[in-house]
Order: C-alpha cells, then sequence, then structure tokens
C-alpha cells in the first residue's frame, strides 16, 4: 500500500486539527487501503479518545463513538430497552470484527460495492465523475431505492437501520463547532452525478450517538436480516421495526429497511400508516406496501423489492409478537429461536 | 476379510490401525507451532508480489516500470522484457499433471488475474506498491467468460484425459420399451478452492541447489517439474511441505508464481518469498468450471431404469485442457440397460480449471441425484425405494463386479438413524413453526484410484522404528492414520515409531488426491515395515541362538515389538535379534500401487439424508439435519474418518446453498474474490450433522482393503439438499447452488 504517515489524537480536538483520514477500529479502511480503493497520506488514530462510553441518560442512551460493536450489543441497557439494536449488531460481521469495529466506525464504513472494491472500475462515488459500471453488472447487492444513474451502491450496516429506526442522532465535532445529524439522513443519497457530498466535512469527527427514550417500544423490537449463511454475510435485505401497543392498536411505530439504498432506509409512511391501526398482518403487509412505495430495480435485482417488502412485514410481526426475554441464539435469523432446528 | 495380512503371515492390520487416534500434529497447529511455507523468513529475504492483469483478454501495452522501481525498497523488476528464461516454455505441457502456466512469458492476457510483472522488494509493503504503480495499460479484448458466450471447440477427453463420450447398451431399443421418461436439467457455477492458507512459496538458492518450501499435495511430481523448467536436476532440489492449510486439489498443480518467484530467488542470489493474496488465488491456481447438464431417465413400468442419458456442458480455458468430468458420475452408480454420457466444451477467457475435491463427481452427482429424484416421483416410489429398486448388482458402464459395495446397509443405517420411514411422499406437507420443512436423499460414490508410492522402514538397535515417506498432511490427518499403519507393518507399537514426512528427499508418496493417499502410501509403508519384519524373520529362525530357530518362515508372527513363534509361543525381542545379529539397523522397503488392470469396479459408498427448513416468506434455506452412512473400506482412523466425511458433507452445504464465483461478464473481472463475497458455510449453517461408516471388507481393492473418505462426503449431499427443497417447498431448483429468490420468484409465498 502507499506509504502512509501516522499519528495517534489524544484528544477531540487533537483529532480535528489533525488532517488526515481518521483511523478507529481499522475494520474497513485498512482493507480498504490494501486493496488500494482508499490511499491516504495521513492516518490520524482516533482510537484511545475516550470515547468508549456508554451511558443511560434520561431514558435514552449515549453510545461513544469509539464503543465496540461487541460491548454495545452485549450492555444490559441496550438489550433492555434497545434490543433491535443489540439483535443487529450481533448479526453483522463475526466476533473478531464486533471486538474491534466501534460504533462511529460502523456509522462510516464504505459500501461494499464491488465495483466500488475494484480500482480497476469506474465508480463515481470512489472517482466522481467516472461513470458506475455496478449498472449493467452483478447487482444483487446493489440499491432499489434512492438511487440514481450515478450510484447504485447500498450501506452495508446492520446497525444503522436499527440506529434510524430508533431516532438515533448523530454527533459531531469539528472546524465549525458542533452539530448533529439524524441517523436516518445522516448519509447522503446519490444524485443524478453520483454519490451525492461526504457525510463528514473535513476534521469533523463523531463523538457519539444519542438514542431517545424508546417509551413503550422497548419491548416490542426487532431485527431481521436475510442471507444465505448464517455468519459473516451481509444482508441481502434486512428490517428493523418496534411498536407501542395498546390494546391491540399500534400507538406508535418505527420501520427501517437495509441493504436496499445508500442510507438505512426509514420508512415514515407507512410508520404514519400503522398509527392507530391493529397489530395484524394485514396491517403490516399495508404498511409494508408503502415502505416499498417507488422501489425499481437498479439491475437484475428485482426480487429484492418483493423480499424487502416481505422482510418489512416479517419484523413489524416479530415486533408485536414482543421481544423474547432472551435474545434468540442466531440473532435476526429468520431461524432464530426455537426454530433453528 | 481376516485381520491377517498376509505379507508372508508375519504382520497383521489391527493393532495401530482402526483406533481413533488424535492427530499427531494436532497441539503443534492449535498452539501455532506449526511452521507453514509462509512462516519462514530467511536471512536475507525478499518480498515478492505479483501485479496481476484487470482484463480478461488482451495485450499488457504498458507498464510504469520507472515509478515502480523508483518506490523505495523494490529491488528488482520482472515483466516479460527481462524474465530470466526458462529451460523449458511455462506453455509446454510437459506432464498430464502439469499444467500451462503463467510465467512472464509474454504480454498476453490470457484470464483476469493472469500476473503480468512480478516486483521483489525489502519489505511486502514496498513491493505491493510498486505493483500498484506499475498502473498497467492494455489493448483489451472482449472477453467471454459465461457458458453462454464462450467458444465450443471440438474434445474426445474430459479432465484426467478421460474418453468425453461412452455409450453401453442400445438407448434406442431400451428406450423404446421404456413406459415413461424424465429430464433434469440442472446448472452448477464456478467455484474456487480457498484454502485457508494461501498458496506461498520461499525459495532459496545454495549454489546449484535449490530449497523451496511450499504447500504441496504432490512433491515428487513437484520437484521433477521445478527441475524440468529450471533445467537442473531433480535431486538438486529440495521441497519441504510439512503443513498444508488445506488444498482440496489447488496445491496439487504447480503454478507460474511458483517458477518466477524460484528465478527471482536464482538471479538476486537472495531467498524470495511469494504469498498469493486472497484474490489472486481466483485464476492462476485452478478452480471447478461451472456446468450445464442435461439428464434423461426413461423408465419401465416397474420403475426401473432402461436408460440413463446425462450430457454435459462445461467450460476451459483458451490454452489448456480440464473439462470437469460431470456426467462420469452416472457411468457405475445405478442399474440401467443403456447408458450414455456425453460432455462437450466451451474455451473461455478464464485461468484453466484444475481438480477442485470431487471434480466431475461433485456437480455430476447433484444433477443425477436430482433427476434421480424426479425419477422416482413418476415412477410413484419413495425416493429411497427407487434407488434400491436400481441399485447396480455389477457396474454397468463395464460389467465388472464391484469389489465390495455395502450400499444397502449404508441406506438402511442412514435411513435408520435419520427416521425416513416416516417422510410423508407428497411435498410441502411437514412444518415446524411457521417453517417449511422438508426431506431429501441422495446416494454418494466415489472411485478408489491408487497411485505410486515409496517408503523406507527402519529398525534401530533400540527396537524402536523410523519410516519415511514424503506424504502430504493437508488437514485430513495423513500423517496420523500413514503412521497407524506403518506401525502395524512393523509389528510395533505407534509410540515406538518415528514418521518422516513432507519433504522430497523421503521417498515420493504419490499425490495427496482422489482419495487414494491413504491407500497407497499406507500400502508403501506397510509393505517396507513388512520387508524389515522379512529380514528380520530370516536372523532369528536361522540362528540357533534365537528361541525362533527352526520356526519356519511362515511360523512366526510379529506384534508389540518382538517375534512370537506361532507353534508354542516362545518370542523374542526386535533388539535382541539385532544385537546378536550384529546390526545397529535393519531397512527395509515398501512400494504401494495396484498392479495390472482391474477385473473389478472400486468404489466407496453412501447415503446422504438432508432436512432442511424455509422460511415461505422470505426463501431463506437452512440445513437442520445431515446424516450419512458410508462405506469405505477399511476405516484406520475412525476419528479423522469422520472428520474428513463431515468436512465433505459440509462441503456439499456449501455447494447446494452459497459457494458462487462471480465475473462481470463485461470485463471477466470477478466480484466476490474475497472471503467476504464468496461464501462456504459457517459452524451455524450445520447445526446437526453426523456420519457414520459402515463395516466393509473389500478383498481387492488392495491388501490393506482401503478405499478412501477425503472426496465422498460431497457426493450426494448436494442432491439430497436439492431434493429436500422441493420437499419442502415443492419447488425445483434448476440451479445450485439455490438462492431464496429462486423460491420467492412466483410472487407468493410459498
Amino acid at each position: 500500500m502507499k506509504p502512509f504517515a501516522y499519528t495517534r489524537a489524544e484528544t477531540v480536538e487533537a483529532a480535528i486539527a489533525a488532517e488526515g483520514a481518521l483511523l478507529a477500529g481499522g475494520t474497513n479502511l485498512l482493507d480498504l487501503m490494501k486493496i488500494g480503493v482508499a490511499a491516504p497520506d495521513r492516518l490520524v488514530d482516533i482510537s484511545r479518545l475516550p470515547l468508549a462510553g456508554i451511558e443511560e441518560v434520561a431514558g435514552g442512551l449515549r453510545i461513544g463513538a469509539m464503543a465496540r460493536n461487541a460491548d454495545i450489543a452485549r450492555h444490559p441497557a441496550v438489550l433492555a430497552r434497545f434490543p433491535a439494536l443489540a439483535e443487529a449488531l450481533l448479526s453483522g460481521a463475526s466476533p473478531q470484527l464486533r471486538n474491534a469495529a466501534t460504533a462511529g466506525g460502523n456509522v462510516m464504513q464504505a459500501t461494499r460495492c464491488s465495483y466500488f472494491q475494484d480500482p480497476a472500475s469506474s465508480c463515481n462515488r470512489r472517482e466522481p465523475g467516472s461513470g458506475c459500471s455496478a449498472i449493467g453488472g452483478q447487482t444483487r447487492n446493489h440499491a432499489v431505492l434512492g438511487w440514481t444513474e450515478g450510484c447504485i451502491a447500498t450501506h452495508p450496516s446492520d446497525m444503522c437501520v436499527a440506529l434510524a429506526a430508533y431516532d438515533a442522532v448523530v454527533m459531531i465535532e469539528g472546524p465549525g463547532g458542533r452539530r448533529e445529524a439524524a441517523m436516518e439522513s445522516f448519509h447522503p443519497l446519490p444524485d443524478a452525478a453520483g454519490a451525492g457530498p461526504a457525510p463528514l466535512s473535513p476534521g469533523e469527527v463523531i463523538t457519539d450517538i444519542r438514542l431517545p427514550d424508546p417509551g413503550g417500544m422497548a419491548r416490542n423490537a426487532r431485527y431481521v436480516k436475510l442471507r444465505e449463511r448464517t455468519s459473516f454475510a451481509f444482508a441481502i435485505v434486512s428490517a428493523a421495526a418496534a411498536l407501542d401497543l395498546r390494546d391491540g392498536r399500534i400507538a406508535a411505530a418505527r420501520l427501517a429497511l437495509g441493504g436496499v439504498a445508500a442510507r438505512p432506509w426509514r420508512c415514515r409512511v407507512a410508520e404514519q400508516a400503522l398509527v392507530g391501526q391493529p397489530a395484524t398482518t394485514e396491517s403490516f403487509a399495508r404498511a409494508a406496501e408503502l415502505a416499498v412505495q417507488g422501489a425499481r430495480p437498479s439491475g437484475d435485482n428485482a426480487a429484492k423489492i418483493e423480499l424487502a417488502r416481505r422482510i418489512a412485514i416479517r419484523a413489524l410481526s416479530l415486533a408485536a409478537d414482543g421481544t423474547p426475554d432472551r435474545l434468540a441464539a442466531l440473532p435476526a435469523s429468520v431461524f432464530a429461536g426455537e426454530n433453528n432446528g | 476379510m481376516a485381520d491377517v495380512i498376509n505379507t508372508q503371515g508375519h504382520v497383521r492390520l489391527g493393532s495401530n490401525a482402526g483406533q481413533g487416534l488424535t492427530r499427531r500434529d494436532g497441539v503443534l497447529k492449535v498452539t501455532g507451532a506449526a511452521t507453514y511455507a509462509a512462516d519462514n523468513r530467511p536471512e536475507g529475504l525478499l518480498h515478492a508480489v505479483t501485479a496481476t492483469a484487470t482484463i480478461a483478454r488482451g495485450r499488457v501495452t504498458h507498464l510504469d516500470v520507472a515509478a515502480a522501481e523508483a518506490h523505495p525498497g523494490v529491488v528488482k523488476l520482472y515483466t516479460p522484457d527481462n524474465v530470466p528464461p526458462l529451460a523449458v516454455s511455462p506453455d509446454e505441457k510437459i506432464h498430464p499433471f502439469v499444467w500451462r502456466m503463467e510465467a512472464l512469458q509474454s504480454d498476453r492476457v490470457r484470464y483476469a488475474g493472469q500476473p503480468i510483472a512480478l516486483v521483489l522488494a525489502e519489505t511486502l509493503e514496498a513491493a505491493t506498491e510498486a505493483a500498484r504503480l506499475l498502473a498497467p495499460r492494455y489493448e483489451a479484448e472482449t472477453p467471454h467468460v459465461t457458458l453462454d458466450d464462450a467458444e465450443p471447440f471440438e474434445t474426445t477427453t474430459t479432465a484426467f484425459g478421460r474418453p468425453a463420450d461412452h455409450s453401453s447398451g442400445d438407448i434406442g431399443k431400451a428406450r423404446a420399451t421404456a413406459a415413461r421418461h424424465v429430464v433434469a436439467e440442472v446448472e452448477t457455477v464456478a467455484q474456487y478452492h480457498n484454502a485457508m492458507e494461501p498458496h506461498a512459496i520461499v525459495a532459496r538458492w545454495t549454489g546449484d541447489r535449490l530449497e523451496i518450501d511450499t504447500p504441496n499435495q504432490a512433491i515428487g511430481l513437484a520437484r521433477q517439474t521445478f527441475a524440468a523448467f529450471l533445467g537442473i536436476e531433480p535431486a538438486q532440489i529440495l521441497i519441504r511441505s510439512p503443513f498444508l492449510g488445506g488444498g482440496f486439489g489447488s496445491k496439487a498443480i504447480l503454478y507460474g508464481g511458483q517458477l518466477l518467484a524460484v528465478l527471482a530467488a536464482r538471479d538476486t542470489g537472495r531467498p524470495v518469498k511469494l504469498v498469493l493474496r486472497r484474490d489472486q488465488m481466483y485464476g492462476p491456481v485452478g478452480h471447478r468450471a461451472p456446468t450445464r447438464q442435461r439428464l434423461r431417465l426413461d423408465l419401465d413400468e416397474d420403475g426401473r431404469i432402461a436408460a440413463l442419458q446425462h450430457d454435459t456442458l462445461t467450460m476451459t480455458s483458451s490454452f489448456d485442457h480440464f473439462l470437469e468430468g460431470a456426467s462420469n458420475a452416472s457411468h457405475s452408480l445405478y442399474a440401467t440397460a443403456a447408458l450414455q454420457t456425453t460432455h462437450r466444451g466451451l474455451r473461455a477467457d478464464i485461468g484453466t480449471p484444475g481438480p477442485m475435491r470431487a471434480p466431475g463427481e461433485a456437480p455430476g452427482s447433484a444433477a443425477l441425484e436430482v433427476a434421480m429424484d424426479l425419477a422416482a416421483q413418476a415412477a410413484g416410489l419413495d425416493p429411497l425405494a427407487f434407488r434400491l429398486r436400481n441399485h447396480a448388482e455389477t457396474d454397468p458402464s463395464n460389467g465388472m463386479a464391484f469389489s465390495s459395495k455395502a450400499l444397502r446397509e449404508c441406506y438402511a443405517q442412514a435411513a435408520d438413524l435419520f427416521g425416513w420411514a416416516d417422510r410423508p411422499a407428497e411435498p410441502r406437507r411437514m412444518r415446524q413453526g411457521q417453517l417449511l420443512k422438508g426431506w431429501g436423499m441422495g446416494s454418494a460414490q466415489f472411485p478408489c484410484p491408487m497411485f505410486t508410492a515409496a517408503a523406507h522402514a527402519t529398525l534401530r538397535a533400540d527396537g524402536s522404528a523410523v519410516v519415511e515417506t514424503s506424504a502430504a498432511d493437508m488437514g485430513q490427518g495423513a500423517w496420523t492414520a500413514l503412521a497407524q499403519i506403518a506401525a502395524d507393518g512393523l509389528g510395533l507399537d505407534i509410540d515406538r515409531v518415528e514418521f518422516r514426512s513432507g519433504h522430497s528427499d523421503l521417498p515420493d508418496a504419490g499425490v495427496a488426491g482422489g482419495s487414494g493417499h491413504t491407500a497407497t502410501a499406507g500400502t508403501a509403508l506397510f509393505n517396507a515395515g513388512a520387508d524389515v519384519v522379512r529380514r528380520l524373520v530370516d536372523l532369528a529362525t536361522g540362528d540357533p541362538a534365537s528361541p525362533l530357530f527352526g520356526a519356519g518362515n511362515s511360523g512366526v508372527t510379529a506384534r508389540g515389538g518382538r517375534l512370537h513363534r506361532n507353534d508354542d509361543g516362545r518370542s523374542e525381542a526386535y533388539e535382541d535379534i539385532l544385537a546378536r545379529a550384529g546390526l545397529d539397523m535393519l531397512r527395509g522397503e515398501g512400494t504401494g500401487a495396484r498392479e495390472g488392470q482391474p477385473t473389478r469396479a472400486m468404489f466407496s459408498h453412501g447415503a446422504v439424508f438432508a432436512e432442511v427448513l424455509v422460511d415461505p416468506d422470505l426463501g431463506q434455506i437452512r440445513v437442520s439435519r445431515l446424516v450419512g452412512a458410508f462405506a469405505a473400506g477399511r476405516i484406520i482412523n475412525p476419528r479423522l474418518a469422520r472428520s474428513q466425511l463431515l468436512g465433505g458433507m459440509v462441503w456439499g452445504i456449501g455447494f447446494a446453498l452459497q459457494e458462487e464465483a462471480l465475473h462481470d461478464a463485461r470485463t471477466g473481472r470477478f466480484t466476490n474474490n474475497d472471503l467476504a463475497g464468496y461464501h462456504i458455510p459457517v459452524n451455524a449453517d450445520a447445526p446437526m450433522i453426523e456420519a457414520l461408516t459402515v463395516h466393509e471388507d473389500d478383498p481387492f481393492v488392495n491388501a490393506l482393503g482401503i478405499k478412501g473418505v477425503g472426496e465422498i462426503g460431497v457426493t450426494g449431499t448436494v442432491g439430497a439438499i436439492g431434493n429436500a427443497v422441493w420437499h419442502a417447498t415443492g419447488l425445483r431448483s434448476q440451479r445450485f447452488p439455490i438462492h431464496p429468490e429462486s423460491l420467492i420468484l412466483s410472487g407468493e409465498s410459498l
């Protein structure tokens, strides 16, 4: 790989001042450097920043950007009040990677579009203006929502799908001070020319992620992930759902889809349609239709639209059934719990 | 079959063989003390990295050599313009098991991922960056990499030189008598071995002597091949291959990078290490090509197969020949009055395919077992009953009797353990919660080849022994099983036997492949030990001072380090016989090979039963139970054999549901050439899996009665899973792997 300078930031201020690519768990950036997709001149190691805490704040949660995926997934407050986040985290990557990967890094991870990962291919996301080789290629992992001719990549994170459903807010510090961004719109959608603007400006650092009080949804929340391999595989499609049920009717609903767009796809129209409805399969089916409204194949991937619709119904149905007291084996799998054979 | 092997009757098999010993190298491996090839760091080492082509067909027109050479730490850079010559062109086919290689012989690009330059540097990082800085430019031509657009060519052979076509019986006549027929069309996809350990070589010259550390499945042949291409004598070369982190066929054959590393080491006078990246293992080191298969089974009124036709379309590279012999899987498993099999080949802009665990048998069995299920359905018979009705008493391709065939017992034991008798005939009859549940089965079969091996055994003055042969342990446990056989050959406890293997100065043990290594190398070792014992018996029975004097040459048995008279039981220790004879050692030699033309059909057999769960909405499939029973002759080490069989069955799960190498058809480049994108099963994908071995005595296959267990587990399993998916869903997938999308195409829930 290209030679690079390495510095370690001891404070957030130092990280902001240092000009370079931020290195946290290294589980994605180092891979990209090895395959020649990322070639930073300077790495700024932020893994020692004092941002690894996970704290309960007024019914909600504050997750430090350096908190490890494995630690978040096993945190008692996450398991008790944000179980879909635990399921999403545990369905991602492998134990080794979850021990290294951080919350901030998970948010910032790059698409696994194979054309993005191949420097010999054209990619507007990697090299603006160069075109998109994915269109007309192998598109099973590509978007069916929110894509353009400029870019059809998907965001690969499981965690962010659950975070989007939980109304999470990404806290950012930068040269211009602090700002916050809703998880559901943190990642830009592509525009006609390409991937759209970068989610962070130069010098900006994610410090933590805040989740508001889930209220009545705490024990009616699930994450479901479709994939052929039970571990270490990205979602073909996935869904996070949470419901606030009052006497069998839906007082509030949350739904987000994964594997379908360049961001975790929050389905607010579907959520609205569920409010006041009975928690039945029919209600969920109508909501799921709304969730995939406007979806269109970006290649030979039309089946993903139908799968996204169906996994939305599944996640809502499972959420309505209630979160199991103990996290099931095979987290987020359709074969989780007693169905695993 | 008797437990005493009649090598003049002195030694018996079973004191050590037959026991489930743990691996001799297990502790080394789990503690990280085992030294794999890439772990070697000789002083003065240079790191080599190949630049690889990003087009699949065309010519390299420019490399920025200046930029690469200017990179700090770069020592030397090789392109077709300056690569040192080989004694023989790497495009020469010097042996049937030597593939045509890329060693920078021209600017021509024949497949994506082909090496086009080699960089040597003081560090791996510098070499990697310099390879990137070469920034190749090309004159690209339109590539053809799929079964749909590759170029047909005429061929009369498939892999290993076997005939492309076979016909026995009168298929026209047989069809005229048939009551009905079924047609199955099945596609399988390109698969890559993906051994955990990447291909690696460390090469070092000392004068005109060459030392090579590289994982290899056929060390003797590798040494000859290196010698031929380098124009030196095999005796000048030492290859060490003590541990292989998996091979599956991909380390049986040399590739161009190994030649380049050796050339570079000679040219620079420094040791050179080349380790392929995972993505670089997609192309130059072989793979299993995709197949498109069509089977037609004609059935008579009673559900007997009157005619079986199996046609395969597959592809090889543009420059060498290896056609996956899938149709051959139909030759010898089921009885049929008429048999016709064909293979047609395409030339594509891909690396040359090669043997990959159960080459031919794996995709062929997958399609055959799907066809058998369709035929059972057409005949109105349970799939197991249908297979029993068509049980072959002789090999239908040549009429030979089987050397042994305990397939009926395999069916019975596996079906019983699985609970097959409770299977409803109709699909979609079983549920587990909301999930659809289905049961399917397949028969397993794999041939029992023997190659050629040699071994030495040396009895030492203290009564212990050392045995030597250059066998390859690629994780299957060969060194443990072979040591067990060697100990029995010597009539010694295994703890008294030192086993030396894994380098080329030892007698050649042949290839660890074709599931024939234990049989071949084991026979050589056993014979070497028996040779030592025969010499000991001669010494003792001819010596008036020995209690064995006059016992006669066949009245003596060796066991536990002593020779025993068969008549009165008196005995004498090996070390005493040696001491009295004034010998500090006694040496024996043995070979292993099958003599003459076989007069029997020789196969391992098995039966595999699969249960799958299918999500009716999302189409996701899970193999919830897998039960196999296998008859594979004498089992030398039940613990290791079970592991091998389980491994094969897990491979079958990957074949049926996961493994698929994806090309972009426009460029010929891969889009999933890493372990994140190319899926092989994880532990969570195989929750309940069991492999039984069924007792089988085979007096014909070889003197030890050993067949082989390395590959048979793949066969039967893929079809069983596909058939179980049908039983769960009512849908017949015409393609492996079966993706969820293919099950929900109808738009309805299942």
